[in-house]
């Protein structure tokens, strides 16, 4: 099983240099310290900033410089400051390369949820409906079931959705799966440790096991 | 150039009736109007409608008109910082519109732009999308989404001139430069006032023509939500 840090580092792998990247809060957040030196990507963040640059000395925090998560950032060279509007043109429009963001769950044809329990959470959405509308290429981090052991990778989701039919890929702590265009979850990658059994036995949803399934490698 | 000064908040908010709809700029608390909301505060206006990506947390920001009750009405795109804001909403007691935050960043662009509706792919197939009209193009379906304005629009900026125009600093520009173009009377609030002539105009970000009252804000607390740092 992988932790959030691992999950995080599975993801990075699948980061390719010129991306630019729009990283959700949470694990998604993570990923951005195992991006390898030699690829160059640019991160972008909703409330305004392209050009994340890591968390800054304590003598440099500026409130005036957070990230769509309220943390204090800093900036790399080169990076550009706008409005909201602005920041959600590049999202719409198509300009921002790879998505990055968690889910309370997934369908089995690409539907997330991920912004609110009926009678319980009411947090919003923020930036997750335009994302996940937009985005060509999502990448969902999440755990494969709940803390009771229930499945989020399900036939269909359970919560309000977020958006229908936009999640390409999740990495849970158990494995790494693509969806299908036709539906259905396949299965690519196991977590150290865990087998081909165990993600079917966690994976409500229809999971397509195809030949033998590697082990994932993170270092 | 027409001047816009007024003396302090309090001369800013006076009128704002109750009932009124407001914009207020800002992302969590980062660029929040914090001296119109304490006037606010003492003005003791009810029944407010705030337009506001977020509703601040507990005890400041918009946060603190929630706890005097001030506030009929939030429309937000993420309130998961205020536990009071939670409670209300859950029990009832507060009506909450949660739209989308590029959605709402649009529709308060359309409002000062003078564009009645336009349409997004964000929210479709979701309860967003419920009662709107959803139509195709080029094989993807997408939203209508209508204009917002406001009575006042209450905007924070980092540098302004007596005419009105405004400059912003790091994040805190956020929603503060569409909210400018959207109220039909926007008061902006800075932290320094410059002599008229000496900000660059290359490099204003909104112009005055949207602003129609401006003061220099006192004691800023400018509150961090989390404070991450890099150990050296």
């Amino acid at each position: 099983m992988l932790d959030k840090i691992g999950i995080a580092k599975r993801i990075a792998q699948e980061v390719r240099g010129g991306w630019y990247i729009n990283l959700g809060i949470g694990i998604p957040t993570l990923v951005a310290n195992y991006i390898p030196d030699n690829i160059d990507v640019v991160l972008q963040s909703e409330n305004g900033l392209l050009g994340i640059g890591p968390f800054p000395y304590d003598e440099d925090v500026d409130a005036d410089l957070i990230n769509a998560g309220k943390q204090t950032v800093s900036m790399m060279p080169g990076s550009v400051l706008f409005n909201s509007a602005e920041s959600f043109a590049m999202i719409r429009g198509g300009h921002v390369d790879l998505t990055i963001l968690g889910a309370m769950e997934v369908s089995e044809n690409g539907d997330i949820a991920n912004w609110k329990i009926p009678g319980k959470m009411v947090k919003g959405m923020g930036g997750a409906m335009d994302l996940v509308a937009s985005a060509e290429n999502i990448i969902v981090a999440m755990q494969h079931c709940s803390k009771s052991g229930a499945s989020k990778l399900l036939k269909s989701c359970s919560l309000p959705i977020t958006g229908i039919k936009c999640v390409k890929k999740i990495v849970t702590d158990m494995a790494v799966l693509d969806i299908l265009p036709e539906g259905g979850f396949r299965l690519l990658e196991r977590a150290p440790g865990v087998s081909v059994e165990d993600i079917k036995a966690a994976t409500e949803g229809k999971l397509i096991v195809e030949g033998d399934i590697p082990e994932m490698t993170i270092n | 150039m027409i001047n816009k000064v007024v003396k302090d908040a309090d001369e800013a908010v006076k009128d704002i009736p109750d009932n009124a709809i407001l914009m207020l700029g800002g992302f969590g608390l980062c660029g929040i109007p914090e001296n119109c909301i304490s006037a606010l505060l003492k003005t003791g206006v009810k029944g407010l409608t705030c337009i506001s990506n977020n509703a601040g947390v507990d005890d400041f920001g918009i946060g603190l008109m929630l706890k005097t009750r001030q506030v009929k009405k939030m429309i937000s795109s993420y309130v998961g910082e205020n536990a009071e804001f939670e409670r209300q909403l859950l029990a009832g007691e507060l009506e909450v519109d949660l739209i989308p935050q590029g959605t709402l960043a649009e529709r308060v662009r359309a409002g000062g732009a003078g564009i009645p509706a336009f349409f997004t792919p964000a929210g479709y197939g979701t309860e967003v999308a419920e009662g709107k009209e959803v139509r195709e193009f080029d094989g993807k379906k997408y939203l209508m989404e209508s204009w917002l304005q406001a009575d006042f629009a209450l905007v924070k900026a980092w540098k302004g001139d007596s005419a009105g125009n405004l400059v912003f600093k790091g994040t805190a520009r956020n929603f503060n430069p569409m909210m400018a173009t959207a109220g039909k009377i926007t008061i902006a609030e800075v932290e320094e006032l410059v002599p008229l002539g000496t900000l660059d105009p290359n490099e204003i970000h909104t112009p005055g023509i949207y602003v129609q009252r401006i003061f220099e804000g006192k004691n800023y607390e400018k509150r961090i939500e989390q404070r991450t740092v890099t150990n050296r």
